[in-house]
């Protein structure tokens, strides 16, 4: 990890800030789409270091986030069966559905696991022949490379005994979706550099041409997130329109074929409803017809129908970077990451838990900051 | 691990029964060929008669769940007695006494009760303290862990009680080491993840350090050491029960590179993972150089007290020189997706 050390380098977070500081002439929106940016824009500071006139707004990037209510009862209510090991990731066990969490009811005896792997999920599978192991794959297009090799490799093996609870979601939908939504205000975005290392660079060349917006692609270090930023200021002061790659050390220009051939052979693409934003057109995964047998959802006979989201949450227009965490009333009052009212506080990469974790009393004195750091 | 000779026919009944529990001649054994040949000679009285000294007294106590048991640096046995001694250390009192009373499960291998108590045995020696009492008890198969631990400790007072009322504003907060080894080395072996080189359990005994901050005549105002929780849930509590902010530097905060390298991988917060060898120290900043000379090389002045304050408010200033609440973790450690 010894690499990581030359991305968090205080000399280069300052000579890149006094770069964006003197480039900056007007007010610029950029958007990040990625719950690691977002935690790590709060986790250093960055919002607080770069000029006043330049304002992050935290997209639809956490995709703990995003999962709807309604997929998460039905994780509970899977996990609740005696015949089922139901395995999840660890940060979906205390995203709350409609009533409780993975992690109240695996105190109650549900076979809950967690796992760091879906290939684990398929390991139990075929360590515990008389359960059906159901994994639950959420995430981007990060997490649905491994959840499709996990249905490759159980077929290879020959298991009937495992199948995945799908809540795949895909980002150009979504910011395609932000482009087109007439109430926000985007100048920018900051595109996921481990999306595009999977995906590659088309959608987003697409998104660039046909929305005339700026795109970098970058990473989720101090300095990657400042060196898109600088990317996408100098775009919006110059008047140009193009998609820049400021993550070059993982990212190619057509991604990695090998992931995107297992999407292919597995996956289709559906509409997806997203907590927070409700449904967006063609922005999810869901299983094909050949690898029907695999969908938890239909070998188990189940029906998400749609749960109403609290009513006085505002993490839509958050997500859509048209409010911030600390415009809400209930923020840091009834709203806590022990009673997340809505998308965006249920997850550690979701824009109000980050605010909520480093900064929820704004009791910061910026000027001050910007002293010590001499710039 | 000690040398300590034993004597226990382990051909005889090489894992613990529910007998073992049960008041008769199978406990009768248990007490006479593994505790007494570990321990030395034990009091077979309901109780132990202690000679107390003219100090005030500490008490405290714990229990120990840890699984796995043995641990790259550890294990439960040596934890259940620093555990104890700890927090008994921190209170400023000399350990004196250990009560240890096991919950033992049937079928548990003779061979590993055997290794822990040694473990409690070389522990307790280390520590200065003497065990006094003990119970045990044996519950059905599949109804426990192996071993579960209790100890509770008495020690004597040195100078004075030390708890957060003493700490003051503009105290210096000294920490004795890195942080997080206790909580990734049982993470990596209870999920079988395999870090190179290999992490390693900090559990260590306090009482040597706190012994010659004392005996140095440095006015210590609190102490407490970092365990469940780790550095952020320490702080937060002092914080709140002393109603006073607490300011930090991250820059001197130390974390190996093994740990670091392991929470980058698991989306954990290494400020959050726990310890059982690091505590934080408070002293007036004019005896601030002294102290870490006495608390060894790898300690490190790592902020200040602040202001007073309604609930508990820690900030820490980041590697950015931005500063930053470090919040209170939630209790659960649970690896990120991405």
């Amino acid at each position: 990890m010894k690499y990581q050390e030359e991305f968090r380098d205080s000399r280069k977070v300052r000579a890149i800030v006094a770069q964006i500081r003197k480039m900056t002439t007007k007010h610029w929106r950029v958007m990040e789409v990625c719950g690691g940016q977002t935690h790590s824009i709060l986790k250093y500071g960055l919002d607080e270091l770069v000029p006043a006139g330049l304002e992050f707004l935290h997209g639809p990037g956490c995709p703990i986030c995003v999962t709807p209510t309604e997929v998460i009862d039905l994780a509970l209510e899977l996990s609740m069966r005696e015949t089922i090991l139901f395995c999840s990731f660890g940060d979906m066990l205390r995203v709350p559905g409609s009533k409780e969490d993975l992690l109240s009811l695996k105190a109650r005896g549900a076979n809950i696991q967690m796992v760091y792997s879906p290939l684990d999920a398929v390991k139990l599978a075929k360590d515990h022949p008389d359960k059906e192991v159901v994994f639950f794959a959420v995430g981007f297009e990060t997490t649905a490379p491994a959840n499709a090799l996990s249905v490759l490799h159980a077929r290879q093996l020959g298991l009937r005994n495992y199948s995945i609870l799908v809540s795949q979601v895909l980002v150009p939908p979504a910011i395609e979706g932000l482009l087109r939504n007439p109430e926000t205000r985007i100048d920018a975005f900051l595109a996921a550099g481990h999306v595009c290392t999977i995906m590659g660079e088309g959608d987003y060349e697409r998104l660039v041409e046909n929305y005339q917006i700026p795109i970098a692609i970058t990473g989720f270090e101090p300095v990657d997130i400042l060196e898109g930023l600088r990317s996408c200021v100098d775009m919006l002061e110059t008047g140009k329109v193009a998609l820049e790659n400021q993550y070059k050390r993982s990212v190619r220009a057509n991604g990695n074929p090998a992931a995107q051939q297992a999407l292919k052979e597995v996956f289709e693409v559906k509409n997806q409803r997203w907590r927070g934003l409700g449904e967006l057109s063609k922005s999810g995964l869901g299983l094909n017809e050949k690898y029907q047998e695999y969908d938890a959802a239909r070998k188990f006979n189940l029906n998400a129908g749609h749960k109403k989201e609290t009513g006085n949450c505002i993490s839509g227009e958050i997500l859509m970077g048209l409010k911030k965490p600390t415009d809400c009333p209930e923020f840091c009052n009834r709203c806590h990451p022990q009673n997340p009212l809505g998308a965006t506080m249920v997850s550690e990469e979701g824009a109000c838990h980050a605010y909520y974790l480093y900064k929820k009393r704004g009791a910061h004195n910026h000027e001050q900051h910007r002293m010590r750091l001499s710039i | 691990m000690s040398n300590i000779e034993c004597a226990f026919p382990f051909n005889e009944y090489p894992h613990v029964l529910l007998a073992h529990g049960g008041g008769g001649k199978l406990a009768d054994d248990l007490i006479r060929k593994l505790f007494a040949a570990t321990f030395g000679d034990v009091n077979r009285h309901d109780g132990a008669l202690l000679e107390l000294p003219p100090s005030k007294l500490v008490m405290t106590t714990d229990s120990f769940v840890v699984t796995p048991l043995f641990f790259p640096g550890g294990s439960i046995g040596k934890l259940a007695v620093c555990g104890t001694v700890n927090d008994l250390a921190m209170c400023g009192a000399r350990p004196k006494f250990l009560s240890l009373s096991f919950i033992l499960e049937e079928g548990l291998p003779m061979e590993i009760l055997l290794q822990v108590c040694q473990d409690i045995k070389s522990t307790a020696d280390a520590c200065e303290v003497s065990i006094v009492t003990g119970d045990t008890k044996v519950v059905e198969r599949g109804k426990g862990d192996g071993i579960y631990i209790n100890t509770t400790g008495i020690g004597s007072l040195i100078n004075k009680f030390t708890g957060p009322e003493t700490i003051l504003e503009g105290d210096a907060i000294i920490l004795n080491g890195d942080l997080g080894r206790h909580g990734m080395a049982i993470m990596a072996q209870r999920e079988g993840l395999e870090f190179e080189p290999e992490i390693e359990s900090d559990c260590a005994n306090l009482w040597a350090d706190v012994k010659k901050i004392t005996q140095a005549g440095v006015p210590i105002h609190c102490m407490r050491d970092l365990t469940r929780g780790g550095l952020a849930s320490c702080l937060n509590e002092l914080s709140a029960q002393a109603s006073r902010k607490i300011h930090l530097e991250s820059s001197a905060i130390s974390i190996s590179e093994p740990v670091g390298s392991a929470c980058e991988i698991l989306g954990l917060n290494p400020y959050t993972l726990a310890c059982e060898g690091r505590f934080v120290l408070f002293v007036s900043s004019e005896y601030k150089e002294d102290a870490m000379q006495l608390m060894g090389p790898a300690a490190a002045c790592i902020g200040y007290v602040g202001e007073i304050c309604e609930q508990a408010t820690v900030i820490n200033t980041n590697e950015l020189g931005v500063e930053r609440f470090m919040e209170q973790p939630n209790g659960d450690l649970l690896p990120r997706i991405c």
